[in-house]
């Protein structure tokens, strides 16, 4: 056997590639295993009929922050933007569709333009003072720590800084759901939707649900710093994201391989010691890092034998099971949406008429079944990016809400149904798109925990709410992307900050291993 | 079972009977019951003197029934248990018994209980309180099925000098050749019987295992098997004497289990309670391993130890302090005996570094009602080694049968 790596993350998505960037550029050893035969996990570009190509799984970026791109050149690595600050266009059956940031139209009334202008600036307050938050570890309690304590007092210092007024708006706003915020703000039901769909995306709430006030503050301020103006489309899809941060590392001198499954964590006198890939082949390495869902990391990849039961508790009850499902049109055409020309759909299109329209959309899943008329966001990557699709033709992104992990009549059955309601859906707002269909693929909650890896298919690895965030997020014993076991770490998005195209979590974790190393 | 789908509704009967019952009631001339884990029991027959001289100088039976039966099964069923207690399940040889305590992630004790490996792959984890939760879900990535099976198997416990004499006028030709913590099978009257050599009181002893519809027949068949031996049937009170001169502890009483107690604080680890004997660190992970770890080379801050105290008052729940003035307290008494047998005024009690160490001197504060009116008297009190009792004929094998 060769000289064991100073660091082994198994996985390489985008969270695992930082990860693994990072320490290389420490000067570290460090080796990359990846399951499939590419990197990227979620954030990767696939083909999904013959000639058209799509962000498999995320397909917007809009919360990688710019350091992250500055510290790893990931521009000079083959990051380009087709797009860069697009547009959310909340589409309308009839009439207008709404249009965002607001300016007077799409039927608005002007005090809503005002009032519009207003929220965000309290919104964008408050995210400006929760973003520190993302890029550092959370603090443990009762560790009685100098780190730990200096770390407590910064986050109370940074809400006590709001002032008087603020820290009470702050707080008083903070457990509400948007649903009853939006409607003290707007009176729009397009705008109340449009606002209130941030805040649910890629979560198991409605806007009625506790909690989605956090969530909209915590997207809201991974938003801001964050590159490509908010809202990005990397030409070539979300795969070059990945592709840039793995030369990126690779260019640090990081080792990656893919096709390369880990089956276990290997341990050796109670310390994680290197890792047993599927195929029989051992690999040593002091520092083994895992970019895989919690549930997958703690109950597959290291074992139940090696924990104690109540932390396996926690673990197996961390929510972890998504509510969000992708679909992916290859179309012989631009599709045809109500007033929109090609230009128009160079924008992130929202189905999100109104509160109730999301709150009916969540309902169904209560019950185990889909939504009949789901929310959803919709991109049109061909519209400004032609190496997706043959000259001329189109591919359509829809992140749609909601799908249940399991149907209770089982996927099998109802997969078809689902996907033509998704289609029917989207064609109220485009008339004739279902004669422009060449493929369509839908990838369930459970499709997307089987091509990814994601254990119950969860945007963020596992719910962002109160009691999964930030200080015990995923799971007492788990935080600061430590483990029960020496030398074992967390990088994915399972840990804090939590899910989509950030990075933080892999750069939190590679500092965090260098800390415990040193 | 049937019987359970011919039983009342809970709310109409609270408490179970055990398939002892008839006799058991018969032989109750107090009629004093107490509650065990969801059945009625027999806390005290005649008086609690007699039943106690049963154990220490003839043949006593316990009605054990209703200590809490799993059985478990599987192929992890191995390597399920060595993570779940802290002794090494690997070393006990099937048809063989250990005792064993188990923790929770922060080392603290959740119980004791006994493990029975019946074979290689099946085990039957005996304890005083209900804790399937926790053992399903330390399950969690194990090939095991964990099942109560408290109701389908009838205990009784047969303890005391004569016991074994008992046990072969009863007809088990060769049950002297068990060792202790040994399993035999026998057959009685055409039925299946198995018996280990175990208990809770410190001398020579055994607990027979059995179908309920057998439960009756063999209760009979003991009575008269030993009517010349000295059998009696004992309630809990008289076993507790026994089990505090042996040294055994009590959870809720010498301990809370840490999954039950709402107190921070009040968890107890195995080293707190005397028993690093049970817990093997090197055996590889089990539950609360780590914490045991770091505990261990932190130091014991207090312990659980034997206390012998002057004069001849139980020091029931009585304060520890470190001198005469009582004004340094450095614990308090779980439990409390005047020992007939050892002519001691015993107890067991959580006491503070360095007090615990053998030999140190302590003072009780006990606290005395004589008709109505109270008494209070400091005793001195020496840390000193358990068991209190401990006839060299618990460990003899071939066992005393005469
Ligand atoms: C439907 C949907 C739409 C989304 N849309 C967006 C969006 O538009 N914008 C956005 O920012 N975010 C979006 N997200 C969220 C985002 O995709 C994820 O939060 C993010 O990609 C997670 O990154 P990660 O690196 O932490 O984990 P992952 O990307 O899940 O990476 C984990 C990696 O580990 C690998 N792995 C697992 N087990 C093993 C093993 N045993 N051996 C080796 N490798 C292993 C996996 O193959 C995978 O590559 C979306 C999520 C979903 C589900």
């Amino acid at each position: 056997m060769t000289a064991p790596y100073h660091s082994i993350v198994i996985g390489g998505g985008h969270n695992g590639l930082t990860c693994a960037a990072y320490l290389a550029r420490a000067g570290k050893r460090v080796l990359v295993l990846e399951a499939a035969d590419r990197v990227g996990g979620a954030a990767v570009t696939r083909s999904f009929a013959p000639g058209f190509k799509v962000s498999a799984c995320a397909h917007l970026l809009h919360q990688m922050p710019q350091d992250i791109i500055t510290d790893l050149g990931l521009i000079r690595h083959g990051l380009v933007f087709a797009a860069e600050a697009m547009p959310t266009i909340s589409l309308a059956a009839d009439g207008p569709h709404l249009r965002l940031p607001a300016r007077v139209n799409g039927g608005l009334s002007g005090e809503d333009v005002t009032a519009y202008s207003t929220f965000m600036a309290r919104m964008r307050r408050f995210a400006a003072h929760l973003r520190p938050m993302l890029s550092r570890t959370p603090p443990r309690l009762g560790t009685g720590t100098a780190a730990d304590n200096g770390a407590l007092l910064r986050l109370a210092w940074e809400i006590r800084s709001l002032g008087r007024t603020g820290m009470r708006d702050l707080l008083r706003i903070i457990g509400m759901n948007m649903y009853d915020l939006v409607e003290e703000c707007f009176a729009s039901p397009a705008l109340r939707a449009a606002v209130a769909f941030d805040a649910v995306l890629g979560t198991n709430f409605g806007p009625r649900s506790p909690g989605t006030v956090l969530t909209f503050l915590y997207r809201l301020a991974a938003e801001s710093g964050a590159c490509g103006a908010a809202m990005a489309q990397p030409r070539g899809g979300m795969g070059t994201v990945s592709d840039a941060l793995a030369a990126a590392a690779q260019a640090a001198g990081a080792e990656i391989r893919v096709a390369a499954r880990v089956a276990r964590v290997a341990v050796r006198d109670d310390r994680a010691v290197g890792v047993l890939l599927a195929d029989g082949e051992t690999i040593a390495g002091r520092h083994v890092i895992s970019n895989a869902d919690p549930r997958t990391t703690f109950l597959n990849l290291l074992g139940a034998e090696h924990l104690d039961t109540g932390f396996v508790r926690r673990i197996d009850h961390f929510r972890q099971r998504g509510l969000t499902a992708k679909v992916h049109l290859a179309l012989s055409a631009a599709p045809p949406f109500r007033d929109l020309a090609l230009a128009g759909l160079r924008s992130r299109m929202i189905i999100a008429p109104s509160l109730s329209y999301v709150e009916t959309a969540f309902n169904a899943t209560k019950y185990g079944d889909y939504s009949a008329s789901p929310a959803m966001e919709i991109v049109v990557p061909t519209a400004s990016d032609a190496t997706m699709a043959p000259a001329a033709q189109h591919v359509l992104s829809a992140v749609v809400q909601y799908a249940p992990y399991s149907h209770t009549d089982g996927w099998s059955a109802v997969k078809q149904n689902f996907l033509d309601r998704i289609i029917e859906t989207i064609e109220t707002y485009a008339p004739g798109l279902r004669g422009l269909i060449i493929a369509a693929e839908l990838l369930t909650p459970a499709d997307i925990e089987t091509e990814f890896g994601i254990s119950g298919g969860h945007w963020h690895h596992g719910e962002l709410a109160f009691d999964q965030f930030f200080m015990v997020r995923p799971v007492p014993g788990a935080t600061q992307y430590e483990s029960p076991l020496e030398g074992f770490f967390l990088c994915g998005a399972g840990s804090h900050p939590g899910g989509g195209v950030m990075g933080l979590g892999g750069r939190n974790a590679a500092r965090q291993v260098l800390k415990k190393a040193a | 079972m049937s019987d359970a789908a011919n039983r009342p509704p809970h709310f109409k009967q609270p408490l179970l009977t055990t398939p002892f019952h008839s006799r058991t009631r018969a032989c109750s001339t107090v009629d004093q019951f107490v509650a065990w884990a969801g059945y009625t029991t027999v806390d005290v027959y005649t008086t609690v003197e007699q039943e106690y001289f049963a154990i220490r100088n003839a043949c006593s039976v316990y009605d054990l029934t209703p200590m809490v039966k799993y059985r478990i099964t599987g192929k992890d069923a191995e390597n399920y248990l060595n993570r779940l207690v802290t002794r090494d399940v690997r070393r006990v040889k099937p048809g063989r018994v250990a005792y064993s305590v188990w923790c929770n992630d922060d080392g603290h004790l959740i119980d004791d209980g006994t493990i029975f490996r019946l074979e290689t792959g099946e085990f039957l984890l005996c304890t005083a309180a209900r804790q399937l939760d926790w053992l399903l879900d330390s399950a969690i990535g194990f090939d095991v099925a964990v099942e109560e099976v408290t109701e389908s198997i009838a205990a009784l416990s047969l303890q005391g000098p004569t016991s074994c004499a008992v046990l072969k006028a009863l007809g088990l030709r060769g049950v002297e050749r068990l060792r202790p913590f040994d399993i035999g099978r026998f057959v009685l009257g055409g039925a299946d019987m198995t018996v280990s050599r175990t208990g809770f009181t410190g001398d020579l002893g055994y607990e027979l295992w059995m179908t309920p519809a057998d439960a009756v027949s063999v209760w009979d068949r003991l009575m008269i098997a030993g009517a010349s031996s000295g059998i009696r049937p004992i309630g809990s009170q008289a076993l507790d004497m026994a089990r505090i001169e042996a040294g055994f502890i009590m959870p809720n009483i010498d301990f809370v289990p840490a999954e039950a107690s709402v107190r921070i604080g009040r968890g107890r680890s195995p080293f707190e309670l005397g028993l690093e004997w049970l817990v093997d660190l090197k055996k590889g992970h089990f539950n609360g391993r780590r914490a045991l770890v770091a505990e261990q080379k932190r130091g014991a801050a207090r312990r659980l130890v034997g206390l012998d105290i002057d004069g001849n008052k139980p020091a029931l729940k009585a304060l520890l302090y470190a001198d005469k003035s009582c004004r340094r307290e450095i614990g308090a008494i779980s439990s409390a005996l005047w020992s007939p047998t050892c002519k001691r005024n015993i107890a067991l009690g959580l006491v503070d570094a360095p007090y615990f160490e053998t030999g140190r001197q302590v003072w009780a504060e006990i606290y005395l009602c004589r008709e109505l009116e109270w008494e209070r008297r400091v005793a001195r009190g020496v840390v000193v080694e358990k068991p209190f009792y401990a006839p060299a004929r618990r460990k003899v094998t071939p066992a005393w049968d005469r």
